[in-house]
């Protein structure tokens, strides 16, 4: 798509365009938005896990003075929404299916009101059997958490029934011949915890309607489109009749990518008519939104005695909670990942997406990625110590070379795996690793973990206009959640047109506007989107060209664009013409700006039927490869068994780095969030009630928990369909952690830990029977 | 108890004065009787930092102080870091360094890592962990945090 010769933009660490924004104070995030005459809304959660809403009681609530609006679910629509599966409501109709799930919402003259009269609204229920665990769905006689889970509609085919929301099922190969043919075989059970986003920004949304009843939406949100159509589903609303606009985002990690607060807020101004806003307070975030899902995962792994993976059969139970969000997605996913980056050539994968009267799970950086990598990278681990072969040699054995293909067949037209372990191995030093002393009383281990993840996914387009000036306006639809894709974005835009990073205005998402854009997830933003922006501004080259041919007299053919915004003939450096001048032409010849769109979707399919067998897969097509390697060194105290991250390294393959410091960024962000995954975060639930929603007891790591010395190498192996070769980085960066932690903790103690978080008490268990082992 | 109090203070160098309900906390008289929205209210219990202010050059969390008890202080908020269009060396070396992400916690990390230099002009780096410890930051890491605090006290020193 590019010469790779011109990188005026390409390919530099151009801080934030909104850095100065963010530094001074400036930056509007939705709690800091305000319209006139807005009133403040708040919630009112359920008290039980399950249980069915016999009547309401308003009456006090609305006699407070101040209060302009109590909702109850007899008041709203009853529509559902869902990205796979449309089985929510608005606000819990008829039942309560988890503990803090709306049941009421308030508006009023301020939010201290509106809670206080939300507190004095009265329900009458009728507690019914609440299903907590996953077993409790499997149970024979389960009560259902969704009674007409069969009516539901969805989008792609799965099995359903009972409490099992979908079933995935892969296979490659012949899983009997593949573990006939192995020396060894490593088998284990894997659980990992529900893990909470935590961005900082809790979730919050803002809507107003206009006379003529259209409502506008802002919302802390990574999908402008999804809002709408989440909003639009539960509300029954046409979706013509709801705008949806972003401000800046306070981080979003998939929590902010399905509904959360929106469609409340939309029936609170719809109801009152007037604006309403409602932002939520830590708590009621971690009660209300999503989790990641906790997994269980049951998986043996088969090698020969060199050391050749031969098989690998995967099952898993993902406990989705009270609703589908994107859970079908991430079992999917996480199916298709259950492999690896490694050829093995007998593979099978069985996976159970169950309801359970818990708060949602949904899209979690990662998307199922990182358990199944903490089981698969852990037995790898097991396979290279039980045959006495380094852990770095026994990935590069089996690490998928080339074309791959991954499992079920795709091939890969960029895999810059190998060169991430070779990497990762000379920049950690890692023949010499045990070199290193342990501090007195504490014990020193080193762990290494691999993993790939795709970018992809779905619809994504760009629009680039340019304008009278010859500036630039850039609008994908893409949200910019923090992660720097406004000015990835704009720095291919620029790039691709020759002109300077300034000249590149970026719209802020609009769904009067703004292309189609899934969302900000699946590590998509750069590599589908920043395809788009290439694509459209390569259609405003060629227009570009046909103005300027004629006002050059020249063919078209024999134009180039220059840098600083020109466009002249190939060798005749004098015969050139600025952009404005092109542009002037368009608007008074044309009638209009010149104006390049593109739009596509990822078409290369993920199962070759050839290959492999597949049901349940959600996706037909994913996206191309992004591969990473990971290493730690490790410190654990023997007396406290609390474990200390002193250095980490990475070695990442990004296709190319359009912006090398937010490569590094995002690398940095996913390890520490992994990190936090490992070692101490863990949303607790009794009987269904979350006893940890506060960050007081939820711990997310601080600059105290992590090493400052962590260490990114960036691969380039150029991806064919990515702008300027680009690929994604989103998520990649915690895929390997928790195994790579846990592997160090094995090297450290000789203990395998297969349940995360790994606490230090957790630890101190483990190392127990394996000293007892050690003992003479 | 939630007799309106009128509270003399000193914003960003703008003598102001207001009249609030004693519970009010500082976080709220500033972004909701100022308008100035610069410090975030991410857990409101004095845990996340993201509303951290200094009050009388020391940083406070703005969601456990007590406007009622901020009588006749100087109040510094993000708003009044950089003077006149010109940023403060914190704000300098994080934009340098490349560490702001979603910036939810950078207003808070900027005040709390101002008083760190205040009081320990040159930290080492496991000194400015602590010292930011008491801010959340999801998005970096805090690698390129701290590293912005090394440049900006280095920087101090030429």
């Amino acid at each position: 798509m590019d010469d790779g010769v011109s990188s005026a933009s390409v390919g530099r660490s151009i801080s934030r365009l909104e850095t100065r924004e963010k530094l001074t104070g400036a930056a509007k995030y939705i709690a800091d938005l305000a319209r006139p005459n807005m009133l403040h809304a708040a919630i009112l959660g359920s008290p039980h896990a399950h249980a069915r809403i016999l009547s309401y009681n308003t009456t006090a609530a609305r006699a407070v003075p101040g209060v302009h609006a109590v909702q109850t679910g007899a008041d709203f629509p009853d529509g559902r929404m869902g990205a796979f599966v449309k089985d929510e409501p608005p606000i819990a109709q008829e039942k309560v299916r988890y503990i803090g799930e709306p049941v009421a919402v308030v508006a009023a003259d301020n939010e201290a009101i509106a809670r206080r009269a939300a507190q004095l609204i009265e329900i009458e229920y009728e507690e019914l059997p609440a299903i907590v665990t996953p077993e409790d769905a499997l149970a024979g006689n389960a009560a259902l958490v969704h009674e007409d889970l069969a009516n539901y509609f969805m989008v792609y085919d799965a099995v359903r029934y009972g409490n099992v929301l979908s079933e995935t099922t892969l296979s490659e190969g012949d899983i009997e011949k593949g573990f006939a043919e192995a020396d060894i075989v490593v088998e284990g059970e894997f659980e990992t915890p529900a893990q909470a986003h935590v961005a900082i920004e809790p979730c919050g949304a803002l809507a107003e309607i206009d006379d003529a009843g259209r409502v506008t939406l802002w919302s802390a949100n990574q999908s402008v489109f999804r809002v709408q159509a989440n909003v639009c589903e539960s509300l029954k609303l046409p979706m013509s009749k709801l705008r949806s606009l972003t401000p800046r985002i306070g981080g979003g990690f998939g929590n902010k990518m399905e509904a959360h607060v929106q469609p409340l807020v939309v029936q609170l101004a719809i109801v009152t008519r007037r604006p309403v806003k409602l932002i939520l307070s830590r708590e009621e975030d971690f009660e209300t939104v999503r989790v990641r899902h906790p997994f269980k995962i049951r998986m043996r792994t088969g090698a020969r005695k060199d050391g050749t993976l031969v098989a690998r059969d995967t099952e898993v139970i993902l406990d989705g909670g009270a609703y589908g969000d994107d859970s079908p997605g991430v079992l999917g996913y996480s199916m298709l990942m259950s492999r690896g980056p490694y050829a093995i050539p007998h593979a099978r994968a069985h996976g159970r997406l169950v309801y359970t009267n818990k708060i949602r799970s949904g899209a979690f950086r990662g998307f199922g990625n990182p358990q199944m990598q903490f089981a698969g990278e852990t037995q790898i681990d097991e396979i290279a110590s039980q045959l006495g072969i380094d852990p770095i040699e026994i990935r590069l054995k089996n690490a998928l070379r080339g074309e791959g293909p991954w499992f079920l067949g795709q091939k890969l037209a960029s895999n810059g795996f190998v060169e991430c372990l070779e990497r990762l191995r000379d920049m950690s030093d890692w023949k010499n690793r045990h070199r290193a002393v342990a501090t007195a009383g504490k014990r020193r281990g080193f762990g290494i973990a691999a993993g790939a993840h795709i970018s992809g996914l779905l619809g994504t387009g760009a629009i680039v206009r340019l304008l009278e000036d010859g500036t630039v306006v850039l609008n994908t639809g893409a949200v910019d959640i923090g992660q720097g894709s406004d000015t990835v974005l704009a720095q291919i835009c620029a790039e691709a047109l020759k002109v300077p990073l300034d000249r590149v205005a970026v719209a802020s998402p609009d769904t009067d506007g703004s292309p189609y854009n899934w969302g900000t997830t699946a590590s998509r933003v750069t590599f589908t989107t920043g395809r788009s922006v290439a694509m459209a501004a390569a259609e405003v080259e060629t227009q570009i060209k046909e103005l300027a041919a004629d006002m050059l007299e020249c063919a078209a053919a024999d134009l180039e664009l220059r840098p600083g915004g020109f466009v002249g003939i190939k060798g005749v450096p004098d015969k050139q013409l600025p952009l404005f001048v092109v542009s002037l032409q368009a608007h008074w010849r044309r009638g209009g700006p010149i104006i390049g769109h593109h739009s596509w979707v990822f078409d290369r399919p993920a199962v070759d039927p050839k290959r492999a067998v597949a049901t349940g897969m959600p996706f037909r097509q994913i996206g191309v490869y992004s591969f990473a390697a990971q290493a730690v060194e490790i410190e654990i105290d023997e007396v406290t068994g609390k474990s200390e991250v002193i250095k980490a390294w990475s070695a990442v393959d990004v296709g190319r780095a359009i912006n090398p410091a937010s490569v590094e960024g995002q690398m940095d962000g996913g390890f520490v969030q992994g990190l936090g995954f490992a070692l101490t975060e863990e949303v607790v639930f009794d009987q269904g009630r979350i006893v940890n929603p506060t960050l007081m007891d939820y711990k997310v790591p601080t600059a105290r928990d992590v090493p400052h010395t962590m260490k990114t190498a960036i691969v380039e192996a150029p991806e064919p369909d990515g702008p300027f070769g680009a690929k994604g980085v989103g998520e990649i960066g915690l895929v390997p952690t928790p195994a790579a932690i846990a592997n160090a903790i094995a090297d450290a103690t000789g203990a395998r830990l297969r349940r995360l978080p790994m606490t230090p008490e957790r630890v101190l268990d483990a190392m127990l029977p394996a000293e007892d082992a050690d003992a003479p | 108890m939630n007799a309106n109090i009128e509270i003399a203070l000193t914003v960003n160098g703008t003598a102001r004065s207001v009249t609030v309900p004693a519970g009010e906390t500082l976080l709220e008289t500033l972004r909701e009787r100022l308008a100035l929205t610069g410090a975030k209210r991410g857990c409101n219990q004095g845990v996340c930092g993201a509303c951290t202010i200094s009050v009388d050059g020391r940083p406070v969390r703005g969601c456990l102080t007590l406007t009622a008890n901020c009588a006749d202080s100087e109040i510094v908020t993000i708003e009044g870091m950089a003077i006149d269009g010109a940023l403060g060396r914190i704000q300098l070396a994080l934009e340098a360094t490349g560490a702001v992400q979603c910036g939810f916690c950078t207003s808070g990390m900027v005040i709390a890592a101002e008083a760190l230099l205040q009081a320990n002009p040159h930290p080492s780096a496991a000194e400015i962990q602590t010292g930011i410890s008491g801010n959340l930051c999801r998005c970096s890491g805090y690698r390129m945090i701290v590293d912005a605090v090394l440049l900006a006290a280095a920087a101090e020193e030429r």
